[in-house]
C-alpha cells in the first residue's frame, strides 16, 4: 500500500525539529558533563563543565539557542519506499522548514557563499542525506553542525598496510591538532572504509549516535574505547584549559572499501552536539 | 596561583601587563565584537591608509556573531567563535593599540609576539555558553557594517563577563600549560 505524505507536513516536522535540536541539549550529554565534573580536578575546566550546565539549563528554560553557532542545517532522512510525496517538492519541502526554523527559531544564519562570503540570509541550502528505506514512514533527523568543530575534521586515503593502528594513530592525531579550537570536550565521529565521499559521510552518522550508545561489533566497540582513551590522555580538556576529558565519546563506522585503499574520515563535534528526530 | 580580578575597558597598557595566563577576569564596560568578515574589511582601510570606522584604542574585540535578538532582550545567544581565523589581521589591530582580544583556540606565533611586543592580552570565553555568556551583556548596538548581519561590528556594554587569560603580555599560553600539567604517556607510544 502506498501512503500519502504531504509537503506541508514535512515543513512543519523540519521547522519543529531545528527549534528544538538548537534549544534543547540531549540529555545524553548534559549527563555526561555531569559526570565529567566528578573526574575532572582542575579548576577552570570544572569552571567550564559548570558553565556548560548551566547554559544548557538557560537555553531550555528561556527558549534561546544553545550556541549562537546554530550550524548548517544537515538533515538525515530515511524515506519509506511505499511513501508517495505529495503537494510539492521534497527538497524545497526541505528548504522551507529550515527557513521557518531559522527564521521564527531566532537562530543565526551561517550559510554564505563560499567566495564572495555573501549570506544566503536563510541558512538555506540544508545538507540533506537521503535514503530509501523498506516501510512507509519518513524518518528525519535533524543535525544543526557549527564550523569551528566542522573545521577540524579530517579525511584521509590511508594505505591499507597501515591498517587498524594507522587509523587509531591518525584519529588521536586530528583530535590532538585540533587542541582548544572545536570546543572539546568534543564528540569524535570516525567513519572508515567506503570510498572519499563514503567514509566522511560515515563519519558525520556516527555523531548521530547518543553518548553512551557502543558499536554492537565488540571489536569496534573496544577501538572505541582504546581511541577514547588515548585521546583523554592529551591533556587538552575541557576548552582546552587543561584537563582529563578532551572527548566524551569515540563512534566509529566501518564498511569495506576498495582493496586499494583505507579511507577515514574525522568529524569531530563540539559539546553543544545537537541531533533531534522523528517520525512522519 | 590563577587570581580573579575584575576589570573595566578600556584596557590600559598596565592593566594588561597586570594580567598572567590562568587568571578568571570579569570583565566591565565596552566591548568591541568582530570575527572574519569584519576583520577583512578593517584590515582592508588599514592597507589603504583611511580611517577605520571605531577607534580601538585601549579597546577589547569579543569575536562572536550572535544569533538574533527576541523581542525585549538586547542579544541574542553570544559565545566565542574560533580566533585563529583571525590570526592574519590581529598582529595590525594590535600594533594600532588593540589591548584584548575574547575568543576561543589557540593563537598564531605573530599573534603571540604582537601581544608580547605591544603589551595585549587574549582572553578564553566558554565555547558553546553563548545562552549563558548573551546575560551578561546588557545592551547591544550596531555601530558599523550592518550590512553584515551576524558579522556587523557591535558596541556591547557588558557586566561582570567571564573570561580566563590565555596568552599573557609575557609569553605564557594557558593551552600549553594546560597540556603540559595533565598530559599522560600514551602506553601505544612505548
Amino acid at each position: 500500500m502506498i501512503r500519502e505524505i504531504s509537503t506541508a507536513e514535512i515543513i512543519k516536522v523540519v521547522r519543529d525539529l531545528s527549534i528544538d535540536a538548537n534549544y534543547n541539549l540531549g540529555d545524553d550529554v548534559l549527563s555526561a558533563f555531569k559526570e565529567a565534573i566528578e573526574r575532572e580536578d582542575s579548576a577552570p575546566a570544572r569552571e567550564v563543565l559548570k558553565q556548560l550546565i548551566e547554559n544548557a539549563k538557560i537555553a531550555r528554560e528561556e527558549k534561546v539557542p544553545i550556541c549562537q553557532d546554530c550550524g548548517l542545517a544537515v538533515v538525515f532522512m530515511e524515506i519509506g519506499q511505499d511513501v508517495h510525496i505529495i503537494s510539492g517538492d521534497l527538497n524545497e519541502a526541505i528548504n522551507d522548514g529550515v527557513r521557518q526554523g531559522y527564521r521564527e527559531g531566532y537562530l543565526r544564519k551561517s550559510a554564505c557563499h563560499p567566495f564572495t562570503r555573501e549570506n544566503t540570509g536563510d541558512n538555506t541550502p540544508a545538507i540533506l542525506h537521503l535514503q530509501i528505506v523498506p516501510g512507509d514512514k519518513i524518518r528525519i533527523i535533524f543535525a544543526p553542525k557549527g564550523g569551528g568543530s566542522e573545521n577540524m575534521s579530517r579525511v584521509d586515503m590511508l594505505t591499507p598496510a597501515a591498517g587498524i593502528e594507522g587509523v587509531k594513530d591518525f584519529v588521536v592525531k586530528c583530535v590532538s591538532e585540533s587542541g582548544a579550537n572545536p570546543c572539546p570536550p568534543t564528540i569524535v565521529g570516525v567513519g572508515v572504509g567506503g570510498t572519499f565521499e563514503r567514509s566522511a559521510i560515515l563519519a558525520k552518522k556516527a555523531l548521530l549516535r547518543n553518548i553512551g550508545d557502543r558499536n554492537p561489533d565488540p571489536e569496534l566497540a573496544e577501538i572505541e574505547e582504546e581511541i577514547l582513551k588515548r585521546i583523554n590522555r592529551l591533556g587538552i580538556g575541557p576548552m582546552g584549559y587543561g584537563g582529563n576529558l578532551t572527548s566524551l565519546a569515540v563512534f566509529l563506522e566501518v564498511e569495506p572499501c576498495h582493496i586499494a585503499s583505507l579511507p577515514v574520515a574525522v568529524n569531530i563535534q563540539c559539546h553543544a552536539a545537537r541531533h533531534k528526530e522523528a517520525v512522519i | 596561583m590563577s587570581k580573579q580580578i575584575r576589570l573595566r575597558t578600556p584596557l590600559s597598557t598596565e592593566d594588561a601587563e597586570n594580567l598572567t595566563s590562568g587568571d578568571k577576569v570579569l570583565l566591565n564596560g565596552i566591548l568591541l565584537t568582530g570575527r572574519d568578515a569584519a576583520h577583512r574589511r578593517l584590515f582592508e582601510l588599514i592597507k589603504e591608509g583611511r580611517e577605520l570606522p571605531i577607534d580601538i584604542k585601549g579597546q577589547v574585540i569579543y569575536y562572536v556573531g550572535p544569533t538574533p535578538a527576541k523581542p525585549g532582550k538586547p542579544i541574542g545567544s553570544a559565545g566565542p567563535t574560533t580566533s585563529y581565523r583571525m590570526d592574519p589581521y590581529s598582529p595590525k589591530l594590535i600594533e594600532l593599540g588593540l589591548k584584548g582580544m575574547i575568543g576561543k583556540g589557540s593563537r598564531s606565533q605573530g599573534v603571540i609576539e604582537a601581544m608580547k611586543r605591544f603589551k595585549a592580552v587574549y582572553f578564553g570565553a566558554t565555547g558553546g555558553a553563548g545562552a549563558l555568556l548573551a546575560k551578561r551583556i546588557k545592551k547591544a548596538e550596531i555601530i558599523a557594517y550592518a550590512d553584515l548581519g551576524p558579522e556587523a561590528i557591535r558596541m556591547l556594554e557588558v557586566e561582570d563577563f567571564p573570561v580566563i587569560v590565555i596568552n599573557d603580555t609575557k609569553g605564557n599560553d594557558l593551552y600549553q600549560e594546560g597540556i603540559g600539567r595533565y598530559a599522560k604517556a600514551d602506553e601505544a607510544d612505548y
